[in-house]
């Protein structure tokens, strides 16, 4: 099974993706409500309050207290999605998270653009790299990252149909789609996006595009790639990591993300428990972004294809 | 409930402070002062005012529904739960300890009957008041919210984003009251960071302000009749509930001193004596 069929003929931002997954959400259970402070546009929710104007609250620039009044809509069983930009959704709000959705368990979700360094020109004030970590760390949560326009629609409805805690990160460049829209998806579940036997990729969000491209380079080199999506951080497939390191004996995370807290850190610590293997990890080390293109910053921030096949041939090299 | 009067809920308010002096010094720990500050607006709004089911229910649908952002102050809220019937009265014995339903600030996680959120880090409970106003009128729901929050509380900014949005967004089913005691734990309101004038701030933002003491059986029903009576006119009402900390214990009175401070056991035995035991101690 080649990564060579994975191929795309048209390029969009994931977060139109949640733009779509929250408007059907919307359309099949009248629960569902919207909030946002003051990014209706960024977030691609026009179609959601024009449909169902009196489901969207408005909040301003006012991120606490849309987490506050987002955990008070679910007493009375509304179905808050809560959003704005990764950075002003988690960081900047994490007690009221931590507090009034977390440890209070409501069935509230947080699902933010703009995530990462591919938000590109705005720099290192708005390319949150530690979100995931932030999230991954609370009690109750769960984390995920769809990786193109199609899984992160299928990702919105998933998240608002699971009952609790929910972070959902997506982002803002446009992007390759290579999934189906049809595809299954299950949070928690991992996406085996090809099988083989000398090197497991396990990659998220933008990287699995990446990881993909780098792989095709791989097999053309004669490496057989075990492509993996973990698109769900929390609760982690830790069975689907465990076995396909058995087969391949190593592994390389990629993540558009710190190392400290994210995806690979996630990933060591199954195998390090279980099964430890030599391991690498493609993602933001220790530094903030800057301006820039988003390739331009994947690139100077270690986070180009070319970096991801530089990573297996190293783990390779320490089997 | 509502047909008691004022020398029942007087009985029941004394009991409830003895529960609180007791709790606290049980664990050598926890919050008197606001608690005994707030017992009688407790004991008004849980045995003669809100309109509610001790029947538990998360949703809180088809009754009024009570936020405590200052979540210190649980001591008063348990008491209060527990003789309203919520929960078993000798619960009360395992106030901060350990595997209990009662913990040092409100939480749900242990599943304990009367409590929608968990608060004790400072400045949340007004936001989650208006979300859960707002989905009272999505539900078509025409009770209330209340919420209570304390007066050094508003130092933090998250009050603010919610006062704006209340009036903005015209929540006028919630009825918030701050418990304006003008103590918090470095001292006064006033000297640590004054509120200023508070009603005027609350008024410039578009709210109903009200006055009440809150340490008068007669005024607390007159303002909330009246507060009551001003909901579903457009504008969030709040009430500015002027109480004593530590009321009805002498040596706790007057200060800040026995905000988050238990008594010993003389002073027990001391604020004991001040206090009837009107249903019998838990």
């Amino acid at each position: 099974m080649s990564l060579k069929k994975y191929t795309f003929t048209e390029k969009k931002d994931t977060r139109s993706g949640f733009g779509e997954g929250i408007f059907e959400a919307g359309q099949e259970n009248e629960n569902v409500v919207a909030l946002c402070a003051d990014l209706i546009g960024s977030l691609k929710l026009d179609k959601f309050i024009d449909h169902f104007p009196e489901r969207f609250f408005q909040v301003g620039i006012a991120e606490a207290n849309m987490i506050g009044i987002a955990a008070g809509l679910t007493i009375g069983g509304k179905i808050p999605v809560a959003t704005t930009f990764a950075n002003f959704g988690t960081g900047r709000v994490y007690d009221q998270i931590r507090q009034s959705v977390a440890y209070s368990d409501k069935n509230v979700k947080i699902c933010c653009s703009h995530a990462g360094l591919t938000l590109g020109e705005d720099g290192a004030t708005h390319q949150i790299l530690e979100d995931v970590g932030m999230m991954k760390m609370l009690p109750n949560m769960t984390v995920v990252v769809p990786c193109d326009f199609n899984q992160t629609k299928l990702a919105t409805k998933a998240v608002i149909n699971r009952h609790g805690p929910c972070y959902l990160r997506f982002g803002r460049p446009s992007w390759p789609i290579f999934t189906d829209a049809n595809d299954h998806f299950e949070i928690g579940k991992a996406q085996v996006m090809s099988e083989g036997t000398d090197v497991t990729i396990i990659a998220n969000g933008h990287m699995v595009w990446q990881a993909i491209e780098a792989g095709k380079i791989l097999e053309d080199k004669g490496i057989s790639v075990e492509m993996i999506n973990m698109h769900t951080i929390k609760p982690l497939d830790e069975a689907a990591i465990i076995r396909s390191v058995t087969k391949t004996g190593c592994v390389v995370t990629a993540e558009e993300h710190q190392r400290n807290g994210g995806l690979g850190e996630s990933v060591a610590g199954v195998l390090a428990r279980n099964l430890p293997k030599p391991i690498e990890m493609v993602a933001v080390n220790d530094s903030f972004g800057e301006s820039g293109t988003p390739t331009e910053l994947l690139d100077k921030y270690g986070l180009s294809i070319q970096d991801v096949v530089i990573a297996v041939e190293k783990v390779l090299s320490r089997k | 409930m509502s047909g008691k009067n004022i020398e029942d809920l007087q009985k029941i308010a004394s009991q409830v402070r003895r529960d609180i002096l007791r709790m606290v010094h049980a664990v050598n720990s926890g919050h008197p002062g606001g608690s005994l500050g707030c017992t009688d607006f407790f004991v008004a709004l849980y045995f003669k005012i809100l309109d509610l089911s001790t029947d538990f229910d998360m949703d809180g649908k088809g009754e009024d529904v009570f936020f405590l952002s200052n979540g210190h102050i649980s001591p008063v809220w348990y008491s209060v739960l527990a003789r309203r019937g919520f929960f078993p009265v000798k619960e009360l014995s395992t106030f901060r300890k350990l595997n209990s339903r009662l913990q040092g600030h409100p939480a749900t996680e242990e599943g304990l009957p009367g409590i929608r959120i968990a608060s004790g880090s400072l400045g949340q409970g007004l936001s989650v008041a208006c979300g859960a106003a707002l989905a009272k009128k999505l539900n078509k729901d025409e009770h209330l919210i209340y919420a209570l929050t304390g007066d050094g509380e508003l130092q933090e900014g998250q009050n603010w984003e919610a006062i704006m949005y209340a009036a903005h967004n015209k929540i006028d089913n919630l009825i918030a009251t701050v418990d304006y005691n003008n103590r918090q734990i470095d001292g006064d309101v006033s000297d640590v960071l004054d509120l200023m004038n508070l009603g005027a701030k609350f008024e410039s933002f578009g709210w109903e302000v009200l006055n009440m003491n809150g340490n008068d059986f007669q005024d607390i029903f007159k303002t909330m009749e009246i507060a009551k009576s001003k909901t579903g006119k457009g504008k969030p009402i709040v009430i500015l509930m002027k109480t004593e900390m530590g009321q009805g214990v002498d040596y706790m009175m007057g200060s800040h001193a026995w905000h988050g401070k238990a008594p010993n056991d003389e002073l027990l035995a001391k604020g004991l004596a001040q206090l009837e035991e009107s249903l019998g101690d838990y």
